[in-house]
């Protein structure tokens, strides 16, 4: 656990970065730094590793205050990313990823073949060894530099806006997988960024941080969006909020209709199955057009799927699959409504 | 012009290797007292600009003015040869504290900042990373120093010692135009080769360097 009590930085000339900040990071959780520039965000993360010193109060590393400890020792335990990976140009990718082991004396081969090892679970093909940075991709550096930063299993990581510099595709999957990763080593992790969408999707906890180093809310994603403490997060986190917290918020037990007699006569759009009962699309006004089918959904998949499903779809409806993909019912902007009630009601009784 | 050479092979050759070490063991030193000052006025930001000035300052001072106070402020004969490496070494020195100094500023960036998060210890991040990075743009300053002295070395023919440049003197004295066009060959040929030899030392050392530009 990362325990910042009263934490205050202020700079020379009297600009205050973060002020009197009290938060706990749990063990083996995201904490998401969040907020505008200037919020201090950045400037809390790298009081963690003593980049930066606080002016007062202490942080401590599992009750350890780390301005007690050797700086350099200190970092060696702690994974550090950042926006553009900062890679080493002038080494090769195995030997940027054995960086903290070889200052920690563990010998070359050793540290290399770990190197190599660490480049398949960021998903990299182990051939990328001996490559220099500038042959790499963005998102490829960002890999690198994520298991960079594992190389000497440290149990804390923190990361500077990791993948704000890689384009939204890229980043999308560059987010899943670390979030699978995580589940794999369960670090202690300080995330910073000003994106809101990726402060709740990787977020076990979402710290939001505003204007002059004041901590505006802590919270899990959904408790931001269902009830943003101020005006300020409220704004935030933005105007649809409504509709991502539909992201909290399974289809399991949405009420569907049968889906084999699924016809809207009001559009007259039919849906059309294959011989084993799967969705093709819609055919509209018996034309021979077939619309292809936007989507499906399963039980397990998010309100905030369904309706974007019900919405996109001619008939206003989102088709169900079972686990063959055969469609096995139809939910409506009806049953959407309902079972987003049933859902509200739960959580707050 | 044939003639001359076979005559005057050896002397010649004598020239050549005088010349060299001459011109050389100035680039080594001034490399070695160089890269102390130059990553002081890095460390120290307030020294960079005093320390530039200086290095403007001891290269605007005319070379041959440099050989003739040398032996006043060593302590040399007036035609001792270390007259001539101190003040080139003097030369060199000047070069290269400035391009020293910037290559290191440089390179302060991502990179620098990650190692220094990463639990590198000034020294050792100076030795692994900083300088590594540096050194594409130091080397360039080394190229220009060391072409700079083999033509300079040529002025101690003046004041009796100056490798190839004792051709020249030669050849004006007895109004002979031979060893002069044997002189400036071999210095052009020095140069081109030494410079040379900096390229290919360069590509060996970095060679991420050559993958970045592809």
């Amino acid at each position: 656990m990362i325990t910042f009590d009263a934490v205050t930085k202020a700079f020379p000339g009297g600009t205050v970065a973060v002020d009197n900040l009290s938060i706990e990071l749990p063990t083996g959780q995201i904490t998401v730094f969040v907020g505008p520039s200037g919020c201090g965000k950045t400037t809390s993360l790298r009081m963690i590793n003593r980049l930066i010193e606080p002016t007062s109060g202490t942080i401590s590393i599992d009750g350890e205050d780390v301005t007690k400890q050797d700086a350099a020792v200190l970092r060696r335990k702690i994974g550090y990313v950042i926006q553009h990976a900062g890679l080493f140009p002038h080494r090769t990718v195995q030997d940027n990823i054995a960086t903290v082991p070889l200052l920690n004396g563990v010998n070359k081969k050793q540290a290399r073949e770990n190197a190599v090892e660490l480049l398949g679970r960021v998903g990299l093909d182990a051939s990328m060894a001996t490559r220099y940075p500038a042959q790499l991709s963005g998102g490829q550096q960002q890999r690198v530099g994520v298991a960079r930063a594992l190389a000497a299993d440290p149990p804390v990581m923190l990361m500077d806006e990791p993948f704000s510099a890689v384009d939204p595709i890229v980043r999308d999957g560059l987010q899943k997988e670390f979030l699978r990763l995580q589940a794999e080593v369960g670090k202690t992790i300080a995330f910073v960024t000003h994106d809101i969408d990726e402060a709740i999707k990787l977020g076990d906890t979402v710290a939001v941080f505003r204007e002059g180093g004041h901590l505006a809310q802590v919270g899990t994603p959904q408790e931001l969006l269902d009830d943003p403490a101020d005006d300020f997060v409220a704004d935030f986190v933005g105007r649809d909020r409504g509709f991502r917290g539909l992201s909290f918020v399974t289809a399991e037990g949405l009420e569907v209709e049968p889906v084999q007699t699924y016809v809207d006569g009001v559009r007259g759009v039919r849906l059309l199955l294959d011989d084993a009962g799967r969705p093709r699309g819609w055919t509209v006004n018996g034309s021979d057009d077939v619309r292809a089918i936007t989507g499906t959904f399963t039980k397990q998949d998010s309100l905030r799927l369904v309706t974007d499903l019900a919405i996109s779809s001619p008939a206003g409806v989102a088709v169900r699959v079972d686990g063959d993909g055969v469609a096995d019912g139809a939910a409506t902007h009806a049953s959407i409504a309902d079972h987003l009630a049933d859902a509200r009601r739960e959580s707050a009784g | 012009m044939i003639e001359y050479i076979q005559n005057n092979y050896s002397e010649i050759l004598t020239d050549l290797g005088q010349h060299i070490w001459l011109a050389l063991v100035p680039v080594v030193l001034g490399v070695i007292f160089a890269l102390p000052v130059g990553y002081l006025a890095v460390r120290r930001g307030w020294l960079y600009q005093p320390i530039v000035n200086l290095g403007g300052v001891l290269y605007s001072i005319p070379s041959l003015a440099l050989f003739l106070i040398m032996p006043a402020i060593l302590g040399t004969g007036t035609l001792s040869p270390l007259n001539i490496v101190v003040s080139l070494a003097v030369y060199t020195f000047a070069l290269l504290t400035r391009t020293v100094a910037d290559a290191l500023l440089s390179v302060q960036g991502q990179a620098t900042q990650a190692a220094e998060a990463m639990g590198f210890r000034p020294f050792r991040q100076l030795l692994q990373v900083e300088l590594p990075m540096a050194l594409p743009v130091m080397l360039a300053g080394v190229r220009v120093a060391t072409v700079a002295n083999i033509s300079l070395v040529s002025v101690g023919a003046l004041i009796g010692v100056g490798g190839l440049g004792a051709l020249f003197t030669r050849g004006l004295q007895l109004g002979f135009m031979e060893p002069i066009i044997v002189g400036i060959v071999l210095s052009v040929l020095l140069a081109a080769v030494c410079d040379i030899a900096i390229v290919l030392l360069q590509r060996r050392l970095t060679p991420w360097d050559r993958v970045a530009t592809r």
